[in-house]
């Protein structure tokens, strides 16, 4: 319970660096919110700046972000007229989610999978083309395989639509180009770890026993071959529900994932803000999960805390 | 006070209008759908607002102006049905025609004045404030010097719109069609966005980042020539997914001016016959930092201009029929077919004789010629133009000269603190008018003169062209201005812009203008998709 106490207030503390960092370099990337290329005159410059309070000094500008922050309130977007920070991660969190959802289940159960089958037959054709599969997964950018992707079953075969967003179908191409990488990195992960473990002497004792590889596999082999990849699935499940920029341009989603890029190149500040904030506490919230989920796999990390 | 008259029949608009449309509704197939996908998420469906092209584009499907610009290029009244000017041309009065807000609300000149004087008023976050500089008191309200109701904006009543202006101003009927000079709705406040117009459309249905829908406004003053029932707009910000989607059907039309095509698809496109070619008053160009050395001198400016091989980077980089430009003015504004060409493109030997007397005033050699740097914004066909550029200065005037590709908010910055040698830049004219241009440059203190250029004669000329009443007068004296300007070249005119558009055979009736907007008021559909 202590330790569990300690974490939470390292992480509430990193939380609050990360949006004072934020801020502070946010202000620092030249450009203005409100310059475009016909340019405005001063004088109205200067009246939009005030409406927004950004004719403040910086730093009541961030004491004000953080009163509101604890309020609740991360502002109205200075680009998208009447739209409020929060409406924009509301709309756009359920959609990156769901897809990122789907994208984690397909690359976790392809990925564990592919791995344990190309551990199973280490050396052999269905490791080499395991192998192969995650290379190319890995190697090949997400937005090249989405095209292809659309180019195929859409254009070619006709069976998914070609974009957009609000069915089941316009789902499974996005979801599959958004899973190609993890899936590829856990497979490779898990093959690793696989083949380690089989080669431990409890697996052993296990096959002299005459259980059945099957059985070996589910109780003896898997809980502690998943040991590495739980700790890639913390970062792995908050990059990938927030969304992705890539993607969500390609397929039309109008997820979240596309924020974090534009609200930047529009200098957009609680936009930045917000997303971050967001993406962060999502961030440390799934590093706190997979911790938690650690010392229940691992109870060697339980009584490690404990005696430390 | 004596007043002329400007005889523009209603009747005769709505014949045109009546012509144009082609045929009656009860002949089309049923289902007047139209779908497009507009690319980005427009940020703000008020005219007061807007700056972006997206949102100036659907804005113009549910607001309409006073005038309007016809598509042969003339200003015709719109909402007004009758307009008086004084004599002095400084007195505009428009008499409102009966139309209706689409929520059934008569739209008036109270209207007007309250949106124009929203605009003005300085606590009012809008970007178009100075737009409306030339009325009386408007920029004195604007910085709060005198209070709004001394602004030259007045409704007589509810029909009758009375506005003073500064000097006499040939092109205000063309801001009056501008979105910025559209009225607002006054009875319903200040909603997020605007659901109410007194546009041929209305907004039905707006999913953010997803689609927006528009409906027929069924309280449009001129319901009876519109004839689509819906307007889809999805937003697929990939242009190859758009691409995918018109060639799967899932839209009528890609490309301009909502989009723009792949540029690794239209060759192909072109070759298919598919491709549709819009030119437009637009014209994109190198500016020089007049006040750095050594674009202080006019004969290096000179001969970086002429080194320019326009015609080869119309050909193989931009690909959409594009003009080589040689004057600043694209000559859609002059109501010309074809631009004059102030000098000859890739005039490789006169730019090395201005290169060699501009050396020799700044008592430098080739050699002792600083190190240049050639800035523009993240774009691949910015790219392009800068490389191969760069390869024809090189090769005319033995002159290497550095690419600096800037982050957009990065490049504005740089360009309004005019740290820059050379920098790209374009625009689309904002009105029907040379002085959209032209007035970028009118003094050394306008925001957008980047160049830092001034030329006390050019700025006489534009003044002089204020407060001439006749308007073909008023053009000879632009016209020279516009060869004053090239004479002394602080931009490097490159191209006049033209774009193109893929439209399904059954899209009927759909209108892009010379300030690319796009006209769906006549437009329909002929077979079902």
């Amino acid at each position: 319970m202590k330790h569990l106490i300690k974490k939470a207030l390292i992480l509430l503390c990193s939380f609050f660096v990360v949006v004072t960092a934020t801020f502070f370099l946010m202000h620092a990337i030249p450009g203005d919110p409100f310059s475009q290329d016909k340019a405005i005159p001063q004088e109205i410059l200067k009246a939009m700046h005030e409406h927004y309070g950004l004719d403040q000094p910086i730093f009541i500008q961030y004491l004000k972000y953080l009163k509101g922050l604890c309020q609740g309130d991360l502002g109205p977007s200075f680009k998208y007229q009447g739209r409020l920070v929060q409406d924009i991660i509301r709309d756009g969190f359920p959609i990156s989610g769901y897809l990122g959802l789907q994208a984690l289940v397909i690359a976790l159960v392809g990925g564990l999978g592919l791995g344990s089958l190309a551990a199973f037959y280490h050396g052999k054709w269905q490791d080499h083309v395991t192998i192969v599969m995650a290379i190319l997964g890995i190697s090949i950018p997400s937005f090249i395989l989405a095209t292809y992707l659309q180019y195929l079953f859409a254009m070619k075969l006709g069976w998914l639509p070609v974009a957009r967003w609000g069915s089941f179908p316009q789902t499974i191409l996005p979801s599959l180009a958004l899973s190609a990488a993890p899936l590829a990195f856990i497979a490779r992960l898990m093959r690793s770890s696989m083949i380690e473990i089989l080669a431990q002497d409890y697996i052993m004792t296990a096959k002299a026993k005459g259980l059945s590889s099957f059985q070996i596999f589910l109780k003896h082999a898997l809980k502690n071959a998943f040991l590495p990849i739980l700790s890639f699935l913390g970062p792995l499940a908050a990059g990938i529900l927030t969304g992705s920029f890539a993607i969500e341009k390609i397929f039309g989603i109008p997820g979240l994932g596309s924020w974090f890029v534009q609200s930047i190149t529009n200098r957009d500040y609680t936009v930045i803000m917000g997303t971050t904030i967001f993406y962060s506490a999502l961030l440390l919230l799934c590093v706190f999960i997979v911790d938690l989920l650690y010392c229940w796999i691992d109870p060697r990390i339980r009584y490690d805390n404990d005696l430390s | 006070m004596l007043f002329c008259r400007l005889s523009i029949s209603v009747m005769a608009i709505l014949a045109l209008c009546g012509c144009s449309s082609g045929r009656k509704n009860s002949h089309l197939p049923k289902g007047q759908e139209i779908r497009f996908n507009i690319h980005a998420e427009p940020p703000s469906l008020d005219p007061r607002k807007s700056t972006d092209l997206t949102s100036t584009l659907l804005i113009k499907l549910c607001f309409e102006g006073l005038t309007k610009i016809n598509q042969d290029n003339t200003i015709a009244l719109n909402l007004a049905e009758r307009l008086e000017i004084s004599e002095d041309k400084k007195t505009y009065t428009f008499f409102l025609r009966d139309a209706l807000w689409s929520d059934g609300v008569p739209v008036s000149a109270h209207d007007f004045e309250a949106t124009w004087k929203t605009i003005l008023s300085p606590s009012f976050p809008s970007p178009f404030a100075s737009d409306f500089y030339l009325i009386q008191n408007a920029k004195e309200a604007r910085m709060g010097l005198v209070p709004l109701n001394e602004v030259g904006i007045h409704a007589v009543d509810d029909k009758t719109l009375v506005v003073h202006l500064i000097h006499p101003t040939e092109y205000f009927l063309a801001l009056t069609a501008t979105h910025p000079f559209f009225a607002v709705p006054r009875h319903v406040g200040e909603p997020s966005f605007f659901s109410v117009g007194n546009g041929p459309f209305c907004l039905k249905e707006w999913k953010h980042y997803q689609n927006l829908t528009f409906e027929k406004n069924p309280k449009y003053w001129d319901k009876d020539v519109v004839k689509l029932e819906k307007i889809s707009c999805f937003l697929i910000e990939d242009e190859n997914s758009e691409l995918a989607m018109y060639e799967n059907g899932e839209v009528d039309w890609a490309g301009n001016p909502f989009s723009s095509l792949p540029l690794d698809a239209v060759a192909s496109l072109r070759k298919k016959g598919e491709l549709k070619i819009h030119d437009y008053a637009g014209v994109y160009y190198y500016i020089f930092n007049t006040k750095l050395y050594p674009f202080n001198n006019v004969h290096i400016r000179k001969a970086f201009t002429l080194a320019i091989n326009r015609q080869l980077i119309v050909d193989h980089i931009t690909q959409f029929g594009q003009k080589p430009a040689m004057s600043y003015i694209p000559p859609s504004l002059w109501h010309e077919e074809k631009a004059v060409a102030y000098f000859k493109d890739h005039a490789i030997l006169e730019a090395q004789k201005e290169f060699a007397l501009g050396l020799e005033e700044l008592g430098i050699t080739k050699e002792q010629f600083p190190k240049i740097t050639l800035t523009y914004n993240t774009l691949s066909s910015h790219h392009k133009i800068a490389q191969a550029i760069q390869g024809q200065w090189l090769e005319a005037l033995g002159v290497k000269v550095e690419l600096a590709n800037r982050e957009w908010k990065v490049f504005l910055d740089e360009l309004q603190n005019h740290q820059f040698h050379i920098a790209r830049m374009g625009g689309v004219a904002s009105f029907d008018d040379p002085m959209t241009f032209l007035d970028l440059f009118r003094y050394l203190s306008q925001s957008n003169n980047y160049a830092q250029w001034t030329n006390p004669q050019f700025s006489k000329l534009l003044d002089k062209s204020d407060r001439c009443t006749d308007p073909k007068e008023r053009l000879k004296i632009l016209k020279a201005a516009e060869k004053l300007f090239i004479d002394e070249m602080p931009i490097a005119p490159i191209y006049f812009t033209s774009s193109g558009y893929l439209e399904k055979p059954y899209v009927k009736n759909v209108f892009l203008s010379n300030m690319n907007d796009i006209n769906l008021k006549t437009a329909y559909i002929e077979a079902p998709h």
